[in-house]
């Protein structure tokens, strides 16, 4: 065989090298880590990169966004549905600046991805150099590591160690800093090496099999348990491994929004949505439950609640791969240190097959008291102006819940998150823990990117879309296919709705007015249309998703309608709001 | 006697962190950013080269109760370039702080018993110089702290102290594991800026 070789010949001759450039080299490493599409925006401290990439048409798509931060949120969106490595280039400086938000809002929800930036000359490094910012000092917090490269041959190894970190264990952005000098400088260039190990690093706990034991031992036992599922599972590609054990434990099941989609929506033991703004059942149930089953969820605040209030009756198991997340929030009885893919297996082994029939049943009876008092009227209302839910539920009966929804932050994104179906996997794009407005519309083209074959939906207010609407330009140049749907409200809708029930209604600044957002669209040659009546809705929307291109929806809804159930902050999750 | 084993009433007390780390730039600023972040002060601070080369080890005080530490910890093991971490209670731990006293030789050669200054605070004079002389102890703060005192009627001129250095009693240490490390997968040196001095040698605009 040619591999042994191969061998051979690596031991008795030297390495075969080309000379090339750090630009070259870095080309080079991208494509080994199988990247095809990269969100950037060029500059004179990354110039050389871009002058390289001119020869690589081929094998590297670059896509030119407006702004920086959409490179971002455009490479988090297409990691987000494709399961990839995301790549965004910026040069040195306000390039860099601007890759800030992206980086944290990557951080803090796992999602993997790779920043490049161009650097000044390494002589000038600290000398306040034009167009230089200490980018390694600014990105330390918002990053799983950094690095600056100041010498090309350090290219290869710092990309492989980059793609490695960024993708494994817990995901998380990874920003690498090229001096221009290390750019241009041409050294001996001894092909790729992907990084599977670095010795400081574990990227997963070593599973404890008395851990699995006592959990399982707990589970069997439980008369009320209740699983709470968040990101790790579809981090950890165990969707398949989650659904064996909750079909098998017959436990329900209830979701962050960053969970949403790991197991069909309609599934049968999927009691539906978590925390502040989640479904009635599921909040209520965490404090009457005996054990609590917590996988891949990190217990933030908006899921909690009132933390001295939150589950205090349960014994707590919780799975997780990043142990700094065990004990954080909410203690641990058990803690399950690792991936999920690989400790539900061992876990479901073990654990008795039951049907929790009646402790199901209370879930379906809280159903009931949402639906009747509260659903039925924000998906089926008769007069009135039209409502947030009601535009979702309509795009869900077209999309049979096959859509990517991704979307931007406030009280649309709460009602898509409640009331969008989602059957696969990676198809709720959404901010969750840094809660960017301005994520969605980039994010929807990385999203389209990520995933071509599937129908892309981005749901925006209209207070988020103006804070990137720059990147109508990158759907025009690239004619990516993504339907925007607007749910303009005329206001910050989140914010008012606080301000009415928290602020006496004093609504300062919360008013916003907006430009003709289909004539927008139109100079940007994007086909639009807007709505403000019932009548039209089904049309409008059958309408934005049979067009052959990218289509800008705007949906005139009720102006002081408000996302409930709620928990309003500092209460417990057992003390939800219906109205 | 030191008063700093005791938990106090808000559960706070003295623990000393030991963190190795990879010998790299910005890892400093990667753990100080955990504590403030926390609003967590560090008390005092020492980072130096370990007994394994490319490995460093840091020794960060900080006054907090366990839960915190704990959970400190765990954030600080988290970096990419943090090898291992482990926290003690004083009683854990054998810990040193050096300081140095300088003191007009004048007045101290002529008004004061320095043999016995120096023998009952197990101080030793490191430099003797006309104008001044330097003496330094190594002990617990309250220790240096002590001769502070005893020395400042001899017009004391200048006082600076180390940081905590730790050595943990229980244990063998990481020192095992860390040679293997180092044996089966060398640390990397770091790349310093070689360009820095070179100016416009290397490249311009
Ligand atoms: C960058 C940014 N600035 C401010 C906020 C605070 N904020 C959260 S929701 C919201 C209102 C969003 O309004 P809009 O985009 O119109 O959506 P709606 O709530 O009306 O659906 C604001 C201002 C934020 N999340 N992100």
């Amino acid at each position: 065989m040619d591999t042994a070789q191969e061998v051979t010949n690596t031991l008795t001759e030297p390495k075969k090298t080309t000379n090339v450039s750090g630009s070259v080299a870095l080309l080079e490493g991208l494509i080994a880590e199988g990247t095809d599409t990269i969100f950037g925006y060029p500059g004179g401290a990354i110039m050389p990169i871009y002058d390289a990439l001119y020869d690589y048409n081929d094998k590297l798509k670059h896509i030119l966004v407006r702004h920086e931060q959409g490179a971002t949120h455009a490479a988090q969106g297409y990691a987000r549905t494709s399961g990839k490595v995301g790549v965004a280039f910026a040069t040195s400086g306000p390039g860099a600046t601007n890759l800030v938000t992206g980086l944290a809002d990557a951080q803090i929800d796992s999602t993997p991805m790779v920043c490049i930036t161009g650097q000044v000359f390494a002589h000038l490094l600290g000398t306040d150099a034009f167009q230089e910012t200490d980018v390694i000092n600014i990105t330390t917090p918002v990053t799983k590591w950094n690095y600056q490269v100041t010498d090309a041959s350090e290219i290869p190894a710092v990309l492989a160690k980059a793609f490695y970190i960024a993708r494994s264990g817990r995901p998380g952005p990874v920003l690498i800093d090229i001096t221009k000098n290390a750019q241009l400088q041409m050294f001996d260039y001894e092909g790729y090496t992907p990084c599977e190990h670095i010795r400081s690093y574990r990227p997963k706990p070593v599973v404890r099999k008395e851990y699995i034991e006592q959990a399982a031992a707990m589970i069997n036992t439980a008369k009320k348990p209740f699983i709470l599922f968040g990101q790790g599972v579809l981090l950890g590609s165990a969707e398949q491994e989650f659904k064996a054990f909750v079909e098998k434990s017959g436990i329900p099941a209830a979701w962050t929004i960053m969970g949403a989609g790991a197991i069909p929506t309609d599934h049968p033991l999927n009691v539906g949505m978590l925390g502040m703004h989640g479904n009635y059942g599921p909040n209520v149930q965490t404090n009457a439950c005996d054990v609590l089953i917590a996988i891949g969820m990190r217990f933030d605040d908006r899921v909690t609640g009132r933390l001295d209030k939150y589950a205090k009756q349960a014994k707590v198991i919780h799975l997780d791969i990043d142990p700094a997340e065990i004990d954080k929030n909410v203690k641990a009885d058990v803690p399950v240190w690792g991936d999920c893919k690989e400790t539900l297996p061992l876990l479901t082994e073990l654990i008795e097959e039951k049907k929790h029939t009646d402790w199901l049943a209370e879930f379906r009876a809280y159903d009931k008291i949402e639906q009747d008092t509260l659903i039925q009227k924000e998906l089926n209302p008769t007069e009135g102006e039209m409502t947030m839910g009601e535009v979702i539920h309509q795009l869900n009966v077209l999309t049979k819940g096959e859509a990517v929804i991704v979307t931007d932050v406030g009280q649309h994104q709460m009602v898509a998150c409640r009331y969008a179906k989602f059957n696969n996997s990676r198809s709720n794009i959404t901010s969750g823990g840094l809660g960017t407005m301005g994520f969605g519309l980039p994010a929807a083209i990385g999203a389209k990117f990520g995933t071509p074959d599937k129908t892309v939906v981005a749901v925006i207010g209209d207070g988020g879309f103006q804070m990137t609407l720059q990147e109508l330009g990158t759907i025009m140049q690239t004619e990516v296919n993504v339907k925007i749907l607007i749910l303009n409200n005329r206001f910050l809708g989140m914010v008012r709705q606080w301000q009415q029930l928290f602020h006496e209604k004093r609504y300062s600044f919360v008013n916003i007015t907006s430009p003709d957002f289909v004539k927008l669209a139109d100079s940007y040659y994007i086909a639009g249309k807007r709505i403000d009546e019932r009548a039209q809705l089904t049309g409008a929307l059958e309408e934005m998703l049979n067009h052959p291109g990218s289509f800008l929806l705007e949906v005139m809804v009720a102006q002081e309608h408000n996302v409930f159930p709620m928990v309003p902050q500092g209460m417990s999750v057992a003390e939800i709001r219906l109205k | 006697m030191s008063n700093s084993n005791e938990i106090e009433l808000n559960g706070k007390q003295e623990f000393t962190i030991t963190a190795y780390t990879e010998n790299r730039i910005g890892i400093l600023n990667r753990i100080a950013i955990i504590f403030s972040r926390r609003k967590i002060n560090i008390e005092s601070l020492n980072t130096s080269p370990s007994e394994i080369e490319h490995i460093h080890r840091f020794n960060i005080l900080i006054h907090e109760t366990e839960e915190v530490v704990r959970k400190l910890c765990r954030q600080i093991e988290k970096q990419v370039e943090v090898l291992k971490v482990y926290y003690n209670t004083n009683e854990d731990i054998i810990w040193q702080e050096m300081a140095l006293y300088k003191v007009p030789t004048d007045t101290i050669a002529e008004r004061a018993p320095v043999e016995r200054l120096l023998r009952e605070f197990g101080a030793r004079a490191v430099v003797i110089r006309k104008d001044y002389t330097v003496f330094e102890t190594t002990g617990h703060r309250e220790e240096t702290d002590k001769l502070i005192e005893v020395l400042q009627p001899y017009g004391l001129i200048e006082f600076v102290r180390s940081a905590r250095v730790a050595i943990i009693k229980d244990s063998e240490g990481f020192n095992r594991k860390l040679r293997e490390f180092e044996r089966r997968e060398p640390g990397e040196e770091v790349i310093e800026n070689e360009f820095l001095d070179k100016e416009k040698n290397v490249f311009t605009m």
